[in-house]
């Protein structure tokens, strides 16, 4: 298994990382000649999503990288990666990869100060998993086909919202 | 609660990685940096260069002033100030910066101490001119280094020396034996569980970041490829001839630092480059304040 990263800008060396531990092959996406590498899936790293968005434009990775997962290639995205996934993001019509049948809002939890830290159960593990929300966006809306795998629903959360994990 | 706000702090820093911060002083140039692609801001009344011309006290800028950069853009705010002057520090909180740079840009407030960043729950970045410096910030709680270069020069060198400067002495680090960091921490004037931490990993324990003097997009390729995660670009966009275009130039070559072709691509015709003044020319060494 072989795992395209997008590399422009973020937290990616953190998901290198993580698939080395697990022992399995990656290789950064940073331009055009990046993608056409072989690849069996996409991982979208945390970032600003403004800033991948307008390298994804500018370095013609936009439109191949959306009918890549339009064709069926599997692709994570965490935080920024789910903004760039996600059809609508709340006010804000700009068109992104836009793949998945979901509305978020950005900076949902408001400014650093809102940051936080959880443990909370995510479908499939059988123990509560660590989850940091660093200016995180949170998902508002999901359509029919979108399965739920975790939700947060803390005293300092709006209740009922799918988290970005 | 506090190691949880830490490691908060830290990892925002981490999502700043790879992108380039710029400095702003109106909500229109902070827009323009956002279009650009700029991975956060830096609210300032004057930029580096402009404070270097006018002289006298520098200090934290208007509040409503950054509120309104705040409004303007998505991506995080930082503001500076003054080294050791925590009642500033505190009105930054207050106002929900989601950065602030104790920066030796503006004027120190105080010689001896910097802030106790541990005490707040904002998180701070710091610069530093070697490893000493940076482990000490770190111990006072700034989650995110920069270089401290020489802010306002558009002269890269001091940046290039400072980050070489660290480099070097984290290799020295990762090379001791065991028994050998206590004395290197007593000669280092730095805490000894952040040495061996250095030592252990080869890198910091945070995101560091080249700052002071870059001015083209072949600056900020050369920082990346010395070893910076990530650029900040002070005086060096809006001081320029076309800033949008030369922000926008430098954000792509943080992301493509090593494909010469695309850099060549990128420094083509980008209008003026910010004047600059050469290390022998500068009448104030900025670098040499809050060791």
């Amino acid at each position: 298994m072989r795992i395209a990263i997008l590399a422009l800008q973020g937290a990616f060396i953190e998901h290198q990382k993580m698939l080395a531990q697990l022992g399995v092959e990656s290789f950064e996406v940073r331009q055009a000649a990046d993608w056409e590498l072989p690849k069996d899936a996409l991982i979208i790293p945390g970032g600003e999503s403004t800033t991948m968005l307008k390298l994804l434009r500018e370095l013609d990775l936009l439109q191949p990288i959306k009918q890549a997962i339009e064709d069926g290639l599997p692709v994570f995205g965490t935080c920024a990666g789910l903004i760039l996934l996600a059809k609508h993001v709340e006010g804000d019509d700009k068109q992104r990869i836009s793949t998945m049948d979901t509305t978020v809002c950005r900076n949902a939890y408001g400014r650093q100060l809102g940051s936080f830290f959880v443990e909370s159960n995510l479908k499939g593990i059988d123990h509560a998993v660590p989850m940091t929300f660093i200016r995180a966006p949170y998902i508002d809306k999901v359509g029919s086909e979108v399965e739920i795998l975790a939700e947060v629903n803390g005293t300092s959360l709006p209740p009922n919202k799918v988290i970005n994990w | 609660m506090k190691e949880n706000r830490q490691e908060l702090n830290r990892n925002l820093a981490q999502m700043l990685k790879g992108g380039v911060i710029m400095d702003v002083t109106t909500p229109e140039q902070a827009r323009i940096a956002e279009a650009a692609g700029a991975c956060a801001v830096m609210a300032l009344e004057r930029i580096p260069a402009d404070i270097r011309a006018a002289g006298g006290v520098s200090r934290m800028s208007d509040p409503k002033m950054i509120k309104g950069i705040q409004e303007a853009v998505s991506i995080p705010v930082m503001a500076k100030c003054r080294i050791g002057h925590f009642a500033e520090a505190q009105i930054l909180q207050a106002i929900e910066i989601d950065y602030i740079d104790e920066s030796e840009v503006l004027s120190p407030a105080d010689d001896v101490y910097h802030i106790d960043k541990n005490k707040f729950e904002v998180p701070f970045v710091c610069g530093a001119k070697n490893l000493n410096e940076a482990l000490r910030r770190i111990a006072e709680g700034a989650t995110m280094i920069r270089t401290k270069g020489e802010p306002g020069t558009g002269d890269v060198i001091q940046a290039v020396r400072h980050l070489r400067m660290m480099q070097s002495e984290i290799r020295r680090l990762t090379s001791m034996s065991e028994d050998e960091l206590y004395e290197a921490a007593k000669a280092m004037q730095a805490p000894y569980e952040l040495v061996r931490y250095v030592h252990e990993n080869g890198k910091l324990p945070v995101v560091n970041f080249a700052a002071g003097g870059v001015a083209t997009p072949a600056d900020a390729a050369l920082m990346m490829q010395l070893g910076a995660e990530g650029v900040f670009v002070g005086s060096g966009i809006f001081k320029s001839g076309d800033p949008a275009k030369r922000a926008a130039a430098i954000v792509k070559a943080v992301t493509n630092y090593n494909d010469a072709k695309m850099l060549a691509e990128l420094s083509e015709d980008l209008g003026e480059a910010m004047v600059g003044i050469n290390e022998q020319e500068i009448a104030l060494l900025m670098a040499e304040r809050g060791k």
